[in-house]
């Protein structure tokens, strides 16, 4: 049994302390807007917070996670979904699909906290999550509104 | 009598789970529709393709599905311009292709490939949206006792000229259900269109950015149980044994499963369980003659089709052997293009529900009609006691067009019935058992007269044919008209855009084990750069201007031109080029529509840096430029993945790329600017999910060759820039 502090609140998870992050997120605690996609650390689909970090959740055992270490998923990147990086990726309709989206605004969210104004390449370092539609350069911008607080493209 | 609303699991079964997850409703409600009785707060239906709420809210019914391409909005458009409804209660809903079969295929096709999605549905949509209007309009005017002539309707608000009387559409709508649908549906003229043609945000973004979309990975049913299979890696092998006893104490393990001869599952709690017991799990293959396949044996078949004497003719215009043996000088070259695995970033899934008598599926598929009778034969049932609910897709790009995994998953299903299966691949397992863009190679040969003009033109193209594994029926005396997209002499798919005296275009039809299958830009991709890289070379190999060599053999294809014109003009082609940096152009024509890409490339030590692109693209009627931008923008990164990296390559029979990390794809960091021309001509109806996936990987490629010399004719480029040219 391990006990996560996820999104704010305390839960119990009885699963193999093996079970990475990921499926104890999605399986055990039922939050599925993180996503499976190569389950090796690769696509970033699964990026939550772990203190303020990025981390992709498929490779993290539950093992490597301690009791008072913040998880945050996309859930709780805001309660009424108006984090800058949110209202911005409407404004600009950033998805496509949408199935890599929640990692990479988590991927985005982590950047911001620590660069409110990344450059560019801060932007191409931080953000190497895959997305097969091609949302790419709206992910920039994006990411760009935001950082902005949202008065520009 | 029982609306259709009532037969609607898919959405009904949504419940809010205590964690905000989404759990389906252990109720199907499908399976009980005959004895249900509509429920008396059941907004009426209007027709088909429509119900409209008290509240004013208008839910549109889609038969076609949304992969992220933006159909649901396009669709929606097309729907409100005819029918005046407020836009900002407009909502969607799929229609399941049971609900179709039992009301005669209502609402057309299910098939979303192809980039049909606009344009084989745009008919159908705006008049069930017209036909809706004059209803709707026709009720109030009988009410009001005046000429419908005399009554409009904006966004959905019927008012009578005369008196200027009022009343909602939802007002009026049992009224308007009760008439008889008009049978004459006059549409707009274009130059009339108030939403079509504007770029209106999507629909279904904000989910999107909250997790709250769910996707077929998502669904949880009560007490449901997930299943993770693994097929023969070996295409056409069996499962010689499996030691069940090695993994079924694990824990959460449920069951260990043959599924069909092919593959092994295990059922357990959770997927991490499954997957966990499933990797222990000692299997031994009978893998056969396929075993013995590797990319080299495929690579020499295919090297002898390039000059067999048989092969299927796909465009032939004079004698281009003759041509070119009479000719003053002759160029030649040959190109190859790799397997390609979708890689959608959902991996294959499909949650079963399997009972002696009844199949309910959710699943996320482009085409529930193909679903649903694959579903049937899986289940042993008949398609009557079956039924697809769909779910948005976690992309597709051609690869949820063919339902191996779904027959797989019922036949997982059936051997637990009545208990909801997930069943869900590992990216390893979609990786390996892919239906993969197939593998050709084409042999080029130009014949030049002593003034360096193409007298005759051969492109033999050896490989493997689609239709062959994935429609054999649509085989035309055994050639694949599918093959030569892009190359074709006239017609609305893909015609070639120039005009050479003596033409011959041939396939020889070479068909290895690996299954072949649709994948976005299909054939174009591969054929788009064999013959805009092969013009290219021609034009440096003579001295002459790469565009005016091309606008020299375009006279007869004045949309094919006008798109060239518009990125050659717009990246400033004939103007230097920022230092470092050189130029490249392609143009292609398929899928309906018109389009070129202008790009510029830097290659410093052996690394390429694609800087810009710019993309044009006639696709007739331009329903939503946002859209459009969108995808032009997408199709670049999957066409320029494939470029850079893309292959998947044979070993002992299977396919040797098993995830990411060797199946790699362009990132965000790589991505060019992209600047998007719309040129929409009118008078027809293009798609663009794909069309700009054919310009992508030549224009780049011509451009390194500009840059670099170097000419980059085996995909992917990989590292060859920085080997010894």
């Amino acid at each position: 049994m391990a006990t996560l502090n996820i999104n704010g609140r305390s839960v119990q998870v009885d699963a193999d302390p093996e079970t990475p992050l990921l499926w104890a997120i999605r399986e055990h605690i039922g939050l599925t807007g993180t996503k499976y996609g190569c389950g090796i650390a690769q696509c970033g689909a699964c990026t939550v917070h772990l203190d303020g970090v990025a981390v992709r959740s498929c490779a993290l055992p539950l093992s490597a996670v301690a009791e008072d270490q913040k998880i945050l998923t996309i859930e709780g990147l805001s309660p009424d979904g108006t984090h800058p990086l949110q209202v911005a990726w409407r404004a600009l309709d950033v998805p496509q699909c949408g199935f890599c989206q929640s990692g990479m605004i988590m991927a985005a969210a982590a950047l911001l906290a620590e660069k409110p104004r990344p450059t560019d390449e801060d932007i191409n370092e931080a953000i190497t999550n895959i997305c097969r539609c091609g949302t790419y350069n709206r992910v920039r911008a994006g990411i760009r509104q935001a950082a902005l607080g949202g008065t520009a493209g | 009598m029982t609306t259709l609303d009532t037969v609607r699991p898919s959405r009904r079964g949504l419940l809010k789970g205590a964690t905000g997850a989404v759990l389906l409703g252990f109720h199907l409600p499908s399976r009980h529709a005959a004895a249900q009785s509509a429920p008396a707060s059941a907004p009426p239906e209007l027709n088909a393709w429509v119900v409209i709420h008290p509240d004013d809210r208008v839910v549109l019914r889609m038969a076609k599905t949304e992969m992220g391409q933006g159909v649901r909005t396009g669709l929606a458009q097309m729907f409100a311009e005819e029918m005046h409804c407020d836009w900002s209660k407009l909502s969607t809903e799929y229609v399941t292709p049971g609900q179709s079969l039992a009301r005669n295929r209502v609402w057309g096709n299910f098939l979303t490939a192809g980039s049909q999605g606009i344009r084989s549905s745009q008919e159908i949509v705006r008049k069930g949206g017209a036909a809706a209007r004059m209803m709707l309009t026709q009720a109030a005017a009988t009410r009001w006792g005046v000429p419908a002539g005399e009554c409009s309707a904006k966004d959905s608000v019927i008012t009578h000229s005369g008196s200027g009387r009022t009343l909602r559409y939802a007002e009026v709508v049992a009224e308007a259900a009760r008439l008889t649908p008009p049978a004459d549906v006059p549409l707009k003229d274009p130059q009339q269109w108030t939403v079509i043609g504007k770029p209106v945000s999507r629909l279904d973004t904000a989910d999107k950015t909250t997790g709250k979309q769910v996707y077929g990975q998502d669904l949880r049913m009560p007490g449901m149980l997930v299943a993770v299979p693994r097929r023969c890696p070996v295409f056409g092998g069996t499962v010689k044994s499996f030691d069940a006893a090695a993994v079924s104490g694990k824990p959460g393990v449920r069951h260990v499963l043959k599924v069909g001869d092919s593959a092994v599952a295990v059922v357990a709690d959770t997927f991490w369980q499954a997957k966990t017991a499933l990797d222990a799990l000692p299997v031994e293959w009978d893998t056969g003659e396929n075993g013995r396949v590797s990319s080299e044996t495929i690579s020499a078949i295919l090297d002898e089709g390039l000059t067999a004497p048989e092969a299927f003719i796909g465009n032939q215009q004079g004698d281009a052997r003759a041509a070119i043996a009479g000719a003053a000088r002759r160029i030649e070259a040959t190109y190859s293009y790799p397997y390609q695995n979708h890689a959608p970033m959902e991996p294959m899934n499909a949650t079963v529900v399997w009972t002696p008598t009844r199949c309910d599926v959710w699943c996320p598929t482009q085409n529930g009609e193909a679903a649903l009778a694959a579903a049937a034969q899986a289940a042993g049932l008949p398609q009557t006691a079956c039924d697809i609910h769909r779910v948005d897709l976690g992309g597709g790009f051609g690869r949820r067009t063919v339902h191996d995994w779904l027959a797989d998953a019922i036949l997982i299903a059936r051997q637990v019935p009545g208990t909801p299966i997930k069943t869900m691949w590992t990216r390893e397992e979609d990786m390996v058992q892919g239906r993969y863009h197939p593998v050709t190679k084409c042999r080029l040969v130009a014949g030049l007269d002593a003034e360096n003009r193409i007298v005759g033109l051969h492109m033999r193209i050896s490989g493997q044919s689609i239709l062959s594994t994935a429609f054999p029926g649509g085989l035309q005396n055994g050639r694949d008209p599918v093959q030569f997209q892009g190359l074709n002499a006239g017609g609305a798919e893909g015609a070639i855009g120039y005009t050479f005296p003596n033409l011959l275009i041939d396939h020889a039809m070479r068909n290895p084990h690996v299954p072949a299958h649709f994948w976005r830009g299909v054939n174009h991709n591969q054929n788009a750069i064999y013959l805009e890289c092969f013009l290219d070379e021609v034009a440096h190999a003579t001295n002459q201007d790469p565009l005016a060599l091309r606008r020299s053999l375009m006279a007869n294809h004045p949309k094919h031109l006008a798109v060239l014109n518009a990125v050659a003009e717009r990246i400033g082609w004939g103007s230097p080029a920022p230092a470092g940096v050189h130029r490249g152009l392609a143009q292609q024509m398929g899928f309906g529509s018109y389009v070129a890409a202008a790009a510029e490339v830097s290659v410093e030590r052996g690394e390429l840096k694609v800087h810009r692109i710019v993309a044009a693209t006639d696709c007739g009627h331009a329903v939503n430029p946002r859209q459009i931008e969108m995808q032009v923008e997408g199709s670049f990164v999957y066409g320029l993945s494939a470029m850079l990296y893309g292959a998947c390559t044979v070993k002992d029979g299977a396919i040797e790329q098993t995830n990411f990390d060797t199946y790699n794809v362009m990132r965000l960091g790589e991505m060019p600017k992209v600047e998007t021309i719309i040129l929409p001509s009118g008078g027809f109806w293009g798609g663009v999910g794909e069309p700009t996936i054919m310009v992508a990987a030549p224009a780049v490629l011509n451009a390194v060759f500009a840059g670099t010399g170097r000419r980059i004719r085996d995909m992917p480029l990989g590292d060859q820039l920085r080997q010894r040219g």
